[in-house]
């Protein structure tokens, strides 16, 4: 496959996003402005001017009118995703990290950072239809256990009932999304021994998949928390994405971004390696980027990926028709 | 629609018999009077169609063309109502100012595979043993010493030579089948005559070690050709890189020239590295 190349970013990529339709991606990256881009030919559509921070995090509304965005500058910004217009500011006092709408599109879970003396934070907003009626009040704020550590995903669970985050102190947590309750922790001994650095759902929300800076990414069953598969690999994972069509897994990563400069590009394994999602064995990588990889998202119709990288460029890959076929 | 293959003429040869008698002036213009219509089979299942055609080619003869077309349907992109009217969207922000030529978005030149981390199909059990003896036992036995190696390399190979010589006619006489059930090569054949060509290259063979990386063959012949005749200088080089691995071998016509340099040369200080210079094959005494 020929990879196309997106170069809208100054800087590192954060995050990729599709929307539901497949046709329109979403990248974050630390330079200010999130880029939205035609998925099929990688045409740039517009960006997002407005933040004054990196841009962590972003999420899209099933309808593809509404854009949210998390960023350092203590801000996550709605936006219409048609005009490029901000629509409403969620002023913090620290960073936020990740941003998601919940299903139905009427509440949306933002994460901040530890700042100061302020504890890392999930906030719950209500979204409303009507950019006229939005309020900034959040109808929860969970405080989470060691909030000197970072939270790095939190994504809304079945049926909006629960919240699944997962962060630096690498324990994956489930709350009640009602009561702001914690219902359950990870086993310790079959969880993460690093940060966890990326959390991805199955298209249906039965299961989820979380990287870490442990070399591995583990696939977990979204009610009961337990654990499903574990796939490991040789570097430090940033992203992970999961097949909407086949039993495919995609790890990203790499060697620490402060390592880079330091070493050959061939020996930083900046690929992104295929597994089966059931025999947890690889079934090959994909190369081209110059750093590690810090985004991964999966098209909806499952026959295109992209990648962002710590070089700033995006590859968009059009998978060949021999991929659908590979057999281990 | 995507032609895969334009098909096969069949020339039909037929005499002119009935039409013969139309003027060849205005044959021309009745071509399709005289030719059966055109014929079209399918499209089936698969998608495959045959169009049977009959024209005069130029000779005058009438051809018959089978053409078979299969037609695909190229998967469009099917795209909702919503994805299709995003299309037309009007672009925003940066994008607008965006130039032809400086073009955000290119497809990369290199062709990037998924890159396998096996071949597939194969597997690591799927590796045979090669030829994994049971249990301990040897299937590599030597001729001479009966121990665990390639007879051609038996560290006892010279102790076992007269023997051998002395055995072998009386096998031989003996039981005439049994030394024809393994073959021995011709060159390993006992001959009376083979203890006095010994092998060429053992011939006052001498190894020099610790050559630096920019000796060549015509610096060491250099080097030792004082001592006496040299028949071969043989540095021994890395198959990839092609750079000296740091040492050699000299023949000598004579041993006593050998000797001599071996005197000499060890522990010479050449291109700033001390040779080791020493018989190469331990000589059994």
């Amino acid at each position: 496959m020929r990879p196309i190349l997106m170069k809208g970013h100054e800087r590192p990529l954060t995050f990729l996003k599709y929307n539901r339709d497949g046709d329109l991606l979403f990248s974050c990256a630390k330079d200010h402005t999130p880029n939205v881009w035609f998925a099929d030919n990688g045409e740039r559509l517009g960006t997002y001017r407005g933040h004054n921070g990196a841009v962590w995090c972003c999420d899209v509304s099933r309808d593809s009118s509404r854009l949210i965005t998390g960023s350092a500058d203590q801000s996550a910004k709605l936006w219409d995703v048609q005009s490029g217009q901000q629509v409403f500011t969620f002023n913090f006092d620290s960073p936020t990290r990740s941003v998601e709408f919940s299903v139905g599109d009427k509440l949306a879970v933002i994460t901040t950072d530890p700042f100061m003396e302020l504890t890392s934070a999930i906030h719950v907003k209500r979204i409303a239809g009507d950019p006229a009626d939005q309020t900034a009040e959040s109808i929860l704020t969970l405080k989470v256990p060691q909030g000197r550590m970072k939270i790095n995903r939190a994504v809304w669970g079945p049926l909006n009932s629960t919240i699944i985050s997962a962060g630096e102190d690498a324990i994956i947590r489930i709350w009640d999304s009602e009561t702001g309750k914690l219902l359950q922790e990870n086993q310790k001994e079959e969880g993460h021994t690093k940060t966890i650095t990326s959390l991805v759902k199955s298209p249906d929300g039965s299961h989820f998949l979380t990287g870490s800076l442990d070399k591995s990414a583990k696939l977990w069953d979204t009610r009961t928390l337990t654990l499903i598969k574990t796939y490991r690999t040789e570097s430090p994972v940033n992203a992970v994405a999961m097949s909407p069509l086949l039993n495919h897994v995609v790890l990203g990563g790499g060697q620490d971004a402060i390592n880079v400069t330091t070493t050959d590009h061939r020996a930083g394994k900046f690929e992104a390696k295929f597994y089966d999602k059931i025999l947890q064995e690889e079934i090959g990588g994909v190369k081209g980027h110059f750093g590690p990889i810090n985004a991964l998202a999966f098209n909806p119709d499952g026959k295109s990926f992209s990648s962002g990288g710590e070089d700033g460029y995006i590859r968009l890959h059009h998978f060949d028709h021999d991929y659908f076929n590979i057999k281990i | 629609m995507v032609v895969m293959n334009t098909g096969t003429a069949h020339e039909i040869r037929q005499a002119k018999a009935r039409w013969g008698e139309l003027d060849e002036d205005d044959g021309d213009d009745l071509d399709f009077l005289l030719l059966p219509p055109k014929e079209v089979i399918g499209p089936n299942e698969n998608g495959v169609k045959k169009v049977i055609e009959y024209k005069f080619n130029e000779e005058g003869k009438k051809v018959k063309i089978t053409t078979t077309v299969r037609t695909r349907k190229v998967a469009k992109a099917r795209l909702s109502k919503q994805a299709a009217e995003r299309r037309s969207w009007a672009k925003f922000g940066e994008a607008v100012n965006e130039n032809v030529g400086e073009s955000r978005t290119l497809v990369s030149t290199e062709e990037i595979q998924l890159e396998r981390p096996k071949a597939p199909g194969s597997s690591k059990a799927a590796k045979p043993e090669p030829l994994a003896p049971k249990n301990n036992a040897t299937y590599i036995k030597c001729r001479y010493c009966k121990g665990e190696h390639w007879t051609s390399s038996c560290p006892h190979k010279d102790l076992f030579q007269d023997t051998e010589v002395s055995e072998v006619p009386v096998s031989d006489n003996q039981t005439p089948g049994a030394s024809k059930t393994t073959y021995v090569p011709p060159g390993l054949r006992p001959r009376a005559d083979k203890t006095e060509v010994r092998p060429r290259r053992d011939e006052n063979s001498v190894r020099v070690t610790n050559l630096s990386e920019d000796t060549r063959e015509p610096d060491l012949r250099e080097l030792f050709l004082p001592f006496g005749e040299v028949s071969r200088v043989y540095v021994a080089l890395d198959k990839e890189t092609q750079v000296s691995r740091g040492f050699g071998f000299v023949n000598f016509l004579r041993r006593e020239d050998a000797q001599k340099a071996i005197n000499k040369l060890n522990g010479y200080g050449y291109d700033n590295l001390i040779l080791s210079v020493e018989w190469a094959a331990p000589r059994p005494n």
